[in-house]
């Protein structure tokens, strides 16, 4: 039975950056132009994206049932949809069914990721319609150092790449007498196969914005800063947007809330450089100077911005705060495995034939992603290796596959977790040119303060074009294992302190690809 | 990004942008930022006034803005074409398309065509790393690239 729509049907177009890449734009704007030549009625609501990237551009249309998806749309799809009576939820060969029961989406665990891809990222009132503001309205009932022990008993550790636990960290400027104390968010996020901090920006600022805010709350802090990368303009336009309407409804302000509280906050916008999302060199470039390293201690948490006690927390640390004081501490720390608890956005890159955002509990393993959740790689070969954590992470082989997901497993195998980014590279990856490259990184965004990282990266990549070209390779190989030594041992911060990690994970899984017999 | 002809015109832009921004705390990259936008690039001419205002000297200004990747001091090409040359869209392919690019283009990277129609970036990640290989045009990112693809941008930005 035919029913023509009386009421406008609502579709959805993901207005995130990489929908966007996808052509989410000209799909958007044939939508638009189609349903007028037909004279339908529709409304179109740009949505974050649900993070199934390999299905952008993903058009929702909301029926009585729940929103029913079709993808990957081209523009050129958009008359075919329309002639198959897809804003009545009908079939396509681009269906995909109910939206909530694609299986990817449904084994997930989404929590700092809980609105993603459902509202339109800034309508406020889409925010309060989905839980939002109910973090923020619980802090008000609490006392600074009840939130803090709130943070502290969730477990929740700083999602940046360093873990340390969030609540400590707040306690200690919680503890600081001073004038002026800051909140700093670290939206760098420099590592190659992460974007988790850009979804959450572009797809749900007020989440960010609300976690800010009670942490401003939580230590005394009056002013926020989010410092974002110069290479997110989208995040950049809907951090302003969300801000300035937070503000008009009295969540950003003076009195926020109707409470005694003020809290103000500005995007920075960063520059391009890698080191600059060290919490040290990130608080000179906020400061005006050149981005580089300072000694530590004093921890930023004591002298931190313009010599303040300041907290610096990675986006999704801070995006993560709304929820733990909405649903409880314990809410949270019953997600998760060991010391590791909660949640982790996993972001799914590289060589995969499903890449995107997967939050789940800590303690799935990293075969269950790559091949479960990624479908293997893109290309179809096998995947040789996979980079974890970012240009700073170990490579690891398939006998590590195994792994689970969780901050202490990967110290134990000489890995890291960092931020969650997931490379794969199928069987014609070099290693030996991987390593080389890591070396090339590091003496690209090394600050230069100190010797072991500004030459050592240089040195590296010499030595290591030696090694490719096959002269002096068992000499060759000594130098790099001691060169490594030197930047593990004597650099100041983990640009050069980290650096061998994959430079050696590389050499030592992937001898063959240097030269030497396995 | 506004064409300004004149060593006045210049000034004067310069005059207003560093009034409008030299109270805020920190001012000096939030005042490159808007310099960059305004004219496209940051001028050296500009270091000395940029210095009276913050009471930097000119040496501090032009380390800063060397120090950072970001910051230009000559104006670039119409478009500025920036590929992705991080791990995830290695393991896409970026290599071959960063070779197809200096080749079309006939430039290196941190070059501008000789019609001034492109400068050429390399970038260290998008965000895009779920649908690499990523190359970001003036302000827009696409995905998935193929050879084919950045022909096609190639042959838009020079229209
Ligand atoms: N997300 C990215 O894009 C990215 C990029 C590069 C590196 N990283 C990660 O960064 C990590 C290194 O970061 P780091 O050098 O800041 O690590 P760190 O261990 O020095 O510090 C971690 C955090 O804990 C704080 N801290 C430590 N002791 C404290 C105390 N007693 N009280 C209060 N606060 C305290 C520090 O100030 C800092 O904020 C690496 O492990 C890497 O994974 C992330
Ligand atoms: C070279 C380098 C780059 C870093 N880049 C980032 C970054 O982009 N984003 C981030 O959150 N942390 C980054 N960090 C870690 C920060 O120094 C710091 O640990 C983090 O912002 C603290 O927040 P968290 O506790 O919420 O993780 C980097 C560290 C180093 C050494
Ligand atoms: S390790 Fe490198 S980036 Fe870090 S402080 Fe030393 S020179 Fe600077
Ligand atoms: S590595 Fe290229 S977009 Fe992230």
């Amino acid at each position: 039975m035919m029913t023509t729509p009386n009421i406008s049907t609502k579709v959805y177009i993901p207005r995130d950056s990489s929908a966007l890449s996808m052509g989410a734009e000209k799909v958007a704007a044939a939508i638009a132009q189609e349903a007028k030549k037909r004279g339908l009625e529709i409304t179109i609501i740009r949505n974050g994206s649900r993070g199934l990237y390999w299905l952008e551009t993903m058009v929702e249309v909301a029926t009585e049932q729940g929103r029913v998806a079709y993808g990957p749309v081209k523009a050129k799809d958009v008359p075919s949809l329309f002639d198959a009576d897809f804003l009545q939820a009908k079939t396509h060969p681009l269906s995909l069914g109910l939206t909530e029961e694609i299986d990817w989406l449904k084994k997930q665990q989404r929590l700092t990721f809980a609105r993603v891809g459902i509202t339109d990222p800034v309508s406020l009132d889409d925010y309060i319609a989905h839980d939002g503001y109910k973090g923020l309205k619980k802090a008000l009932t609490l006392s600074g150092a009840e939130i803090v022990k709130a943070v502290t008993d969730s477990g929740l550790r700083g999602r940046g790449g360093a873990a340390f636990p969030t609540g400590i960290k707040w306690n200690t400027v919680l503890g600081c007498k001073s004038d002026q104390k800051y909140i700093v968010c670290n939206a760098d996020e420099g590592d190659s196969g992460t974007f988790s901090d850009r979804m959450i920006m572009e797809d749900d600022p007020f989440v960010l914005i609300e976690g800010m805010t009670i942490a401003g709350v939580a230590v005394g802090a009056t002013q926020g800063y989010i410092y974002l990368r110069s290479e997110y303009p989208h995040a950049l336009k809907a951090l302003n947007e969300a801000i300035v309407k937070a503000e008009a409804a009295g969540y950003l302000g003076e009195n926020i809330c109707g409470s005694t509280h003020t809290f103000n906050l500005e995007v920075r916008r960063a520059a391009g450089a890698y080191v600059c999302g060290e919490e040290t060199s990130l608080l000179e470039s906020l400061e005006g100077k050149r981005g580089l390293v300072r000694f530590k201690p004093p921890l930023p948490a004591i002298e931190g911005l313009f010599g303040k006690p300041t907290v610096v927390n990675n986006v999704i640390s801070l995006a993560t705060v709304p929820i733990i004081l909405d649903k409880g501490a314990q809410y949270y720390a019953d997600y998760g495995m060991g010391r590791s608890r909660g949640t982790l956005p996993i972001q799914l890159a590289g060589n995969l034939k499903h890449g995107g955002l997967v939050e789940l509990a800590f303690g799935i393993t990293l075969r269950e992603l790559l091949y479960d959740y990624g479908g293997g790689s893109a290309t179809g070969k096998p995947i040789r290796a996979v980079q974890v954590g970012g240009p700073l992470g170990a490579f690891l082989p398939e006998s590590q596959f195994d792994t689970p997901l969780d901050y202490e497993a990967f110290n134990n195998i000489w890995a890291v977790l960092g931020h969650g980014g997931i490379v794969a590279f199928d069987d014609t990856v070099d290693m030996a040119k991987m390593a080389r490259y890591a070396f090339e990184f590091c003496a690209i965004e090394s600050c230069g303060k100190c010797t072991p990282c500004r030459i050592g990266s240089t040195r590296g990549v010499e030595v290591i074009d030696k090694i490719i070209a096959g002269t002096d390779t068992v000499k060759n190989i000594k130098l790099v294992r001691d060169l490594s030594d030197t930047m593990l041992n004597g650099s100041l911060c983990a640009l050069g302190g980290m650096t061998p990690y994959p430079v050696l994970s590389a050499m030592n899984h992937f001898p063959e690809d240097f030269g030497i017999a396995k | 990004m506004q064409d300004l002809q004149s060593k006045q015109d210049l000034d004067a832009k310069l005059g207003a942008l560093i009034s409008e921004h030299q109270h805020m705390p920190g001012a000096l990259m939030p005042l490159l930022h808007a310099i960059q936008d305004n004219i496209g690039y940051v001028p050296e001419s500009s270091y000395s006034q940029i210095g009276r205002a913050l009471s930097l000297s000119v040496a501090e200004v032009h380390g800063v803005v060397t120090f950072y990747h970001h910051f230009r001091t000559h104006k670039p090409g119409r478009h500025v074409m920036q590929i992705c040359r991080a791990e995830s869209c290695q393991s896409m392919g970026s290599e071959a398309l960063e070779a197809h690019a200096k080749k079309c283009l006939n430039v290196d990277y941190h070059q501008t065509t000789s019609d001034d129609a492109i400068t050429l970036e390399a970038v260290y990640c998008l965000g895009n790393c779920a649908l690499s290989p990523a190359v970001m045009m003036d302000e827009e990112v696409y995905g998935r690239v193929s050879a084919e693809d950045l022909d096609a941008l190639i042959a838009e930005a020079k229209a």
